[in-house]
């Protein structure tokens, strides 16, 4: 307790010290600064505005696809499966590291090029290093008649659109 | 007997011009050439004497000096690349191409540029490899082990970066993979993978994020991070040399450092 035998010496606290309360202010001003220059920097780094292509794409009628297919549109990144129970769109994009996974119609499964998982046509993992299945994502008939898939809205699986 | 030669060496130091540079005289007597290390800004972070066995070839293999040597090389090469680089999307690959083919010498600067990118990182690595194996990272050189850390995450960053410019189906998957890598950060992961590409997939922001980071802000923080390995070396007690006698060993370690105490 050598420091209450300090203390003891020292001037009564009741005593306002202007010394310590200007470091105070000054540390307490430099703190508010300090967290709100994080806060305009994460701001700042982060836009607001995308130029990224709509997460909404039409991909066509839906007769265009035959009874138990696989359709791959490369550029949207989404597989259009057309099965019995109905169709649904599943994201392209390997759950693992973000690859872009491809059909293989001879094997009947979806491989990803590039550390080797497979999926099932619905989407479940057969093997490799993908954490989680691929996502079914939102699809939907159009009031042209066209078949929408929302890229960015994933729904549970094994929900078919049944047209 | 002073040939013509040093005559006029002599005549240049002993000018008014050159006194005003280089303040140390024109003497040669062991003062003069410790002030000269001393009183010059880059020579200034190094000892101003060493002991001939520290830099004796069998001392270090020279590793740390030929990192440097790639970085001074990545440097040049690579403000000269930009000269002719846009990151934008159209043009990033066609800025490459035109570099490989159409540019005069610019195949050789970008090819100086990669292998000397692909020659740091290893050296880097034989270098710690080399430090740690002769433990040389033990006390009082620990914390210069720790900026060394620093610099080795440094180099895996620029090179990182620089992978994704030439903008073609590598670059593109690679920065895909590794930019998903962050996302496994808990928590803030995928807040951390937004900010680095500056959306959600690698496009025109992430290009021009990575050049920023590749061109300015990681070519900064090597350098001053450089400075400071370099400065602590002296600090430390000079380059660290192994004497396969443990006596020996133990008075090279003290006899340095109680020099630089004073």
């Amino acid at each position: 307790m050598s420091d209450h035998a300090l203390n003891t010496r020292q001037a009564p606290p009741a005593e306002f010290d202007r010394r310590a309360f200007f470091t105070k202010i000054g540390l307490g001003s430099l703190g508010i600064a300090a967290a709100g220059t994080i806060v305009f920097s994460y701001e700042y780094l982060s836009p607001n505005v995308l130029y990224e292509p709509s997460p909404i794409v039409n991909i066509g009628k839906p007769q265009d696809f035959a009874l138990n297919s696989v359709t791959m549109d490369v550029n949207a990144a989404i597989y259009l499966v057309r099965a019995d129970e109905g169709y649904f769109a599943l994201s392209m994009v390997c759950t693992h590291l973000g690859c872009l996974t491809a059909w293989n119609q001879d094997l009947g499964i979806i491989k990803c090029p590039c550390h080797g998982s497979e999926f099932t046509r619905t989407g479940q993992k057969i093997e490799g290093p993908a954490p989680k299945p691929l996502p079914w994502l939102k699809t939907w008939v159009s009031d042209e008649g066209d078949l929408m898939v929302d890229r960015s809205t994933d729904i549970p699986p094994l929900q078919y659109l049944r047209i | 007997m002073p040939t013509k030669a040093d005559q006029i060496i002599e005549q240049v130091r002993a000018s008014r011009v050159w006194r005003s540079v280089f303040r140390s005289g024109t003497g040669n007597s062991t003062l003069h050439r410790a002030l000269a290390i001393q009183q010059n800004i880059f020579l200034h972070l190094f000892a101003t004497k060493v002991r001939k066995r520290m830099v004796r070839f069998s001392a270090t293999w020279y590793l740390g000096t030929l990192t440097l040597g790639t970085f001074l090389i990545l440097v040049i090469t690579g403000v000269l690349l930009m000269l002719y680089y846009h990151p934008s999307v159209p043009q990033a690959y066609a800025d490459m191409k035109d570099l490989q083919f159409v540019v005069s010498s610019g195949l050789f600067l970008r090819n100086l540029h990669r292998w000397s990118a692909q020659l740091m990182v290893f050296l880097v690595f034989a270098h710690m490899f080399k430090v740690f194996y002769r433990g040389a990272y033990r006390t009082p050189r620990e914390f210069n082990w720790v900026i060394g850390i620093v610099l080795l995450l440094i180099t895996l960053l620029l090179s990182y970066t620089g992978y994704l410019l030439p903008w073609d189906q590598l670059a593109y998957w690679a920065i895909t993979v590794g930019s998903n890598l962050s996302s496994a950060v808990p928590l803030i992961g995928s807040k951390i993978h937004f900010l680095l590409l500056g959306g959600n997939q690698v496009n025109a922001n992430a290009l021009l994020r990575f050049y920023v980071l590749h061109c300015v802000i990681l070519p900064l923080a090597a350098i001053l991070f450089i400075a400071i390995h370099f400065w602590r070396i002296r600090k430390d007690g000079g380059l660290y040399v192994q004497q396969s006698d443990p006596k020996a060993q133990a008075a090279a370690e003290n006899e340095p450092a109680a020099k630089e105490a004073k």
